[in-house]
């Protein structure tokens, strides 16, 4: 039974086992030790996805990029001069928030789309150009506003703050009250994104193009796959979606400011790696990231529902579970070459 | 004609010649904004101008940018960590040295503490890149991330303080003495590790393991062990920048001491005319590049930019440089050039 | 027999700067057909499958494509596949991360509603492998797979793609026996198909299994197509070495035999071996002596010499030098017993491109001093400026980068490197390879002369001449293992192309 298990996992969807089982013994860890705190209520699982759903959406596009074999350490600075964007936008401008959205996700694609093309069809390194795009979206930040920007537009409000109850999990509150647990428009934004890519990844000739080129450029381009055209759509791809992250990132901050989403991009980057993928290109899933962020969460989770420990253990237990993955990922790749 | 071509071509060729070619121009836009950049003039007993503050305040990204060149060297990969790093050793140094009246341990082994800890990161990431064969930003990622939270966790994620006068030396000036100590302390880092790599064949065997592996094993070189050994020493020297930046505001901000450094030192090693992608390098160019960046960022301020809006202009020194460097584009270029000619060609055919 | 032509390739002619990669060569290719194309290092094999993939370009003469009525020519890997024609490589050109399934249909996936179709596409695969009788469970990624079972992925994505003409380019060489049998029957499978298959190999038990037809190259030219029940074996060797058997069986051992005095012993191996690489073997090298190593290209030669000098680690038997045991983990043990080796592939291996002339012939000797005992600039240079005298190296200044030398010059680069180390044992593997006959001579009469100082050599070449020219003795190899031994009495051109087609007289 075991012996068939192991045979139907290749190192792989093994990794990904793992890193679920993580998440789903971390959960229980927080249910059994806070149970006098209600760390089993269903709310704070969908807390999970609502102080997060930025980051899934930048994990998704970061997961992609790092299929491909490159990096975008420049999303973090986009997602701030998003967040800037929109609230000088709909702020200083007067302007329609919906106009705006679209201005701040156009913007990202271009962004994209720029630093694609240096990587895709100039062939320099990612890390710098990345480097430099994180520079200048940072600058570009600062740039159109060096103070504060609160938002007060209405309509983006109600939309940031509007309520959606689910309409299952109820549970009975001291009052006797049933309350459902309730999600905001971020989550069903970051839900959708993901599902998605899931499907693009999984179902689409560009999707499995990614993994190909990940995979062996080489071999990619012999079997007659445009390699630089598919690395330039990822780039675009994930342009855009740190422009839409921002607008979720937003919806939750409701403002800009200079220093906004400092270090996301390294948070996406660990996320996707504790979620099975491969910095050296052609393996990742975005439900492995998916259970990356989640990780995240819960770790957070547990250090407030704690109490007494400081904010920084987060850090120190992420790296603590980077490096337990990184060097995981390390003695199953020697083990493969050991195969051969 | 041809004599004065060859002796550009000469000029142009010296490995130094661009970063230096950076740095004249920056250096020359701030002559032309700033009449009195290259004044310098003695207040209080100490040196005192635009030109002694670049100097000063390039020093640790000069130290950071020493390590990282023989990093990127080495191995063709860079070190993520060495701002968290540094900021971990400054947390370290002032906890040990304690906030009190006087110190608590002699200061000295405070500052050995800090170096210590610097190389013992160093050597974790040597461990991982060198021996566990993870790519080095993948690796140096880890302690990117919890550099910090160490830091935090050791200075209880407050601002610790240094009561102690002598503490500032460090960062400011040695009594008596009018230049700025930081520039001591990054002139001495330069020279020693120039003397270890004239003196010895340390400098030989990296650039052999960067540029070839496989010959370098052949040849009775241990890859690993030279790898290993750049990033301990990349380690040390964030230390010692760490040690700078505390003594400077004689404090710790574990979040925010050495923030983003490590992006300014890589790009002080690519300024400096060095291949990211491993290989031979020039220590010296490293450092141009560094005061490089650091007179573009005073000259910068000086026309008014603000700090947070800085960035954008690095972005676009950056861009320039790497897409210069690109053999993409030189091939493209050269293709342009075919054609013009060609067509030039064409046309005299049909004159 | 007597098939239908399927592909032919008339009067085919390819220069490279200074090389004729191709002159004149035909090719002919029948349906349902098993063609081996054979010949020894620069014949010109992989030039001709490049111009007929298109991956080179070629000057004159002419392809044909049976169903097309025009002469074809490819721009591309991926023009020629839709001409019918496919390659499949040694190291296999698909994505490991990718399943089976995938690898077979990435860029031409069955659809449904505009969504890959797994099932059908886990379906046909299956199928399609089925028809080759392999059963693999075709959702999991590849790398999970041996190389044998990705060659043959690899071929049914070929065939399915276009299924006129197939290039095997040295399949065999990673596969064991086992795995070998296995391939060939998908070979015959496929013939039975009227697939027509090019075989690019080194093995001649192979091309004797499996094969139809024979066509031998020699230099850029073709030596001809003989049908393989009509060549045997020592014929073939002698038609791709260059000689004809009926002349080489005239020529006479003229060499007198040395003084029969016991010889020092330098290096003793007993059943040294490395898995997967060279099967356990003995050998024993005397002082003074130059010993070659005989063999097809793949026979296993390069991995002895590696496997002795601890470039690949050893993981059998034992190994003596000077009567003192070594037990090798990396080449610094080895160089500092007294051994030192030029590798086979120079640019990959030996040069360190970006350093100078002068930084490459002394890292060898700066290694074995140690890290703190660096050479005085002066000693550098005194040491460059010998080897650039004695070597006569073509060099503006010793310190120029060495990647700007010709590939001549780089040799004696590297080999300057190793005799300024002052080895007692020195392996050369390949040594003339791709450069010019004048610097060819220089090496073999500096091997001959550092033999006669004393120094023990090990040569390794494709070319036979030079073996005979250099060698005291030989150690021949087959498939991996070495087969047997030389003495300098025995040593002709006719033994030795005997005994390394095996199944001769001195088997």
């Amino acid at each position: 039974m075991i012996k068939k298990v192991r045979e139907r996992l290749d190192g792989n969807s093994f990794l990904l086992m793992i890193t679920i089982l993580l998440f789903i013994a971390l959960y229980i860890a927080g249910v059994l030790i806070f149970s006098d705190k209600n760390f089993g209520k269903p709310q704070v699982f969908f807390n999970l996805f609502i102080n997060n759903a930025s980051l899934i959406v930048a994990a998704v596009g970061m997961t992609m990029v790092l299929i491909t074999g490159g990096i975008d350490i420049s999303i973090g600075s986009v997602i701030g001069m998003s967040c800037m964007m929109l609230a000088w936008m709909m702020e200083k401008q007067g302007m329609n928030p919906v106009v705006s959205i679209v201005i701040v996700l156009i913007v990202g694609g271009v962004f994209g789309l720029v630093q694609g093309f240096f990587v895709a069809y100039l062939k320099i390194q990612p890390f710098i150009v990345t480097l430099a795009g994180m520079f200048f979206a940072r600058g570009m930040t600062a740039v159109i506003s060096s103070d504060m920007i609160s938002i007060t537009n209405e309509t983006f409000l109600k939309i940031a703050n509007s309520k959606i109850y689910l309409p299952f999990l109820a549970i009975v509150n001291k009052k006797g009250n049933l309350v459902y647990p309730y999600i905001y428009p971020s989550v069903v934004i970051a839900v959708v994104i993901l599902i998605v890519a899931f499907i693009v990844l999984r179902y689409t000739a560009f999707g499995r193009s990614i993994y190909a080129v990940g995979g062996n450029e080489q071999s990619a381009l012999l079997m007659g796959l445009n390699v630089r055209r598919t690395k330039l759509k990822v780039y675009v791809l994930n342009g855009f979606l740190a422009g839409l992250a921002g607008f979720v990132f937003c919806l939750n901050s409701c403002g800009g400011f200079v220093e906004q989403a400092r270090g996301f991009e390294m948070e996406a980057i660990a996320s996707s790696v504790i979620g099975g993928t491969l910095l050296t290109g052609g393996v990742g899933s975005v439900v492995g990231s998916l259970f990356g962020v989640l990780i995240k969460g819960t770790i957070e989770s547990l250090i407030t529902f704690q109490g007494t420990l400081s904010s920084w253990w987060t850090k120190i237990v992420i790296a603590a579970l980077l490096c337990f993955f990184i060097i995981l990922q390390s003695i199953f790749a020697k083990l493969k070459d050991k195969k051969k | 004609m041809s004599k004065t071509q060859e002796i550009v071509k000469k000029i142009t060729g010296y490995h130094l010649f661009w970063p230096l070619f950076c740095l004249v121009i920056v250096l020359l836009f701030n002559l032309i904004k700033t009449p009195t950049f290259f004044d310098i003039t003695i207040q209080n007993g100490v040196l005192y101008g635009y030109l002694i503050d670049v100097l000063n305040r390039s020093s640790e990204l000069i130290i950071l940018a020493v390590g990282m060149t023989l990093v990127v060297a080495a191995s063709g990969g860079t070190d993520i960590s060495v701002g968290a790093v540094s900021a971990f050793a400054g947390a370290v140094c002032i906890f040990a040295l304690g906030t009190g009246e006087t110190y608590q341990i002699p200061y000295i082994f405070g500052v050995l503490l800090a170096v210590l800890i610097g190389a013992l990161c160093g050597a974790w990431n040597g461990f991982l890149v060198a021996k566990m064969k993870i790519q080095p930003m993948v690796a140096t990622l880890i302690l990117f991330t919890a550099g910090r939270g160490i830091a935090q966790l050791i200075t209880g994620g407050n601002i610790l303080y240094v009561k102690v006068d002598s503490f500032k030396r460090l960062g400011a000036f040695l009594p008596g003495v009018p230049i700025p100590t930081p520039i001591f302390i990054a002139v001495i880092v330069v020279i020693v590790t120039s003397l270890i790599l004239k003196k010895t064949a340390l400098g030989l065997y990296i650039q052999s393991v960067g540029i070839n592996a496989k010959a370098a094993k052949l040849v009775g070189l241990n890859a690993t062990v030279i790898q290993f050994l750049s990033y301990v020493f990349c380690g040390l020297c964030a230390g010692i920048a760490g040690l700078i930046i505390t003594s400077r505001i004689y404090s710790i901000d574990a979040n925010n001491a050495g923030l983003n450094i490590e992006l300014d030192a890589i790009l002080a090693v690519a300024l400096g005319g060095n291949s990211l992608g491993g290989g031979k390098f020039s220590i010296a160019g490293s450092v141009i590049g560094a005061i490089t960046i650091q007179a573009l960022t005073t000259s910068l301020y000086a026309m008014k930019v603000t700090a947070d809006q800085l960035p954008v202009y690095k972005a676009i020194v950056v861009i320039i440089i790497v897409a210069l460097q690109s053999p993409e584009l030189k091939k493209w270029m050269k293709h342009m050039r075919v054609k013009n000619s060609t067509q030039n060609v064409e046309r005299v055919v049909e004159q | 027999m007597g098939e239908q032509e399927l592909l032919s390739m008339r009067n085919i002619s390819k220069n490279f700067p200074g090389v004729k990669a191709l002159s004149h060569v035909d090719f002919t290719l029948r349906s349902g057909e098993i063609h081996a194309l054979m010949g020894e290092n620069g014949a010109g094999k992989s030039t001709l499958i490049k111009v007929l993939t298109g991956v080179e370009e070629f000057e004159t003469g002419e392809i044909r494509i049976a169903g097309i009525s025009r002469p074809i020519v490819n721009k591309s890997p991926q023009e020629a596949q839709l001409n019918g024609i496919s390659t499949v490589y040694q190291e296999v050109n698909l994505c490991p991360n990718l399943s089976v399934a995938e690898n077979i249909f990435v860029g031409r996936a069955p659809r449904k509603r505009g969504h890959i179709d797994w099932k059908r596409m886990n379906q046909k695969a299956r199928e399609m492998l089925g028809g080759l009788n392999i059963q693999i469970d075709v959702t999991k990624a590849l790398e999970n797979y041996s190389v044998a079972i990705q060659q043959m992925v690899a071929i049914a994505r070929a065939v399915d793609v276009s299924a006129k003409v197939l290039i095997l380019d040295e399949p065999t060489a990673s596969l064991d026996e086992q795995e070998v049998q296995k391939l060939f029957g998908v070979m015959r499978q496929l013939k039975s198909q009227g697939v027509g298959i090019i075989f690019v190999t080194h093995f001649l038990e192979q091309v004797y299994e499996v094969c139809d037809c024979i066509t031998v190259l020699r230099n850029g030219a073709l030596v001809g197509e003989y049908r393989v029940e009509e060549l045997p074996r020592v014929q073939l060797v002698a038609k791709m070495m260059g000689k004809d058997f009926d002349d080489l069986a005239t020529i006479k051992k003229e060499k007198t035999l040395d003084k029969e005095e016991a010889k020092e012993v330098i290096v003793k191996a007993k059943q040294l071996g490395c898995m997967g690489k060279i099967k356990p073997f003995d050998l024993t090298i005397h002082k003074g002596e130059v010993i070659g190593l005989s063999g097809l290209l793949g026979s296993g030669r390069s991995e002895l010499a590696r496997t002795l000098y601890g470039a690949d680690k050893a993981d059998a038997g034992n190994l003596e030098v000077k009567a003192n045991k070594l037990h090798m983990s990396m080449p610094l043990q080895a160089m500092k017993a007294g051994m030192a080796f030029c590798p086979e592939n120079r640019k990959d291996e030996g040069i360190i491109a970006d350093l100078s002339v002068r930084e490459n012939i002394i890292i060898a000797l700066q290694a074995k001093k140690g890290v703190f005992k660096l050479l005085s600039k002066k000693e550098q240079e005194a040491f460059t400026d010998r080897y650039i005298d004695l070597l006569q190296i073509k060099t503006a200044h010793r310190d120029v980068p060495i990647k700007q030398l010709s590939g001549g010059n780089q040799q004696k680069v590297i080999l300057g490197r190793w005799l300024l180390t002052q080895p007692d044992f020195l392996i050369l593997d390949e040594p003339t390879r791709g450069i010019d006959i004048g610097t060819k001579t220089e090496i073999q009469k500096l091997v001959v002369k550092l033999a006669s100082e004393g120094m023990s050599v090990m040569f390794i070449s494709s070319e036979i001449e030079e073996m005979l020219r250099t060698c005291n003795r030989m150690a021949i190899l087959r498939d991996g293992q070495k087969v047997g031994e030389l003495e300098e009495y025995e040593l002709s051109e006719e033994n030795i192309m005997k005994a390394i087609a095996g199944g001769g007289a001195n088997e």
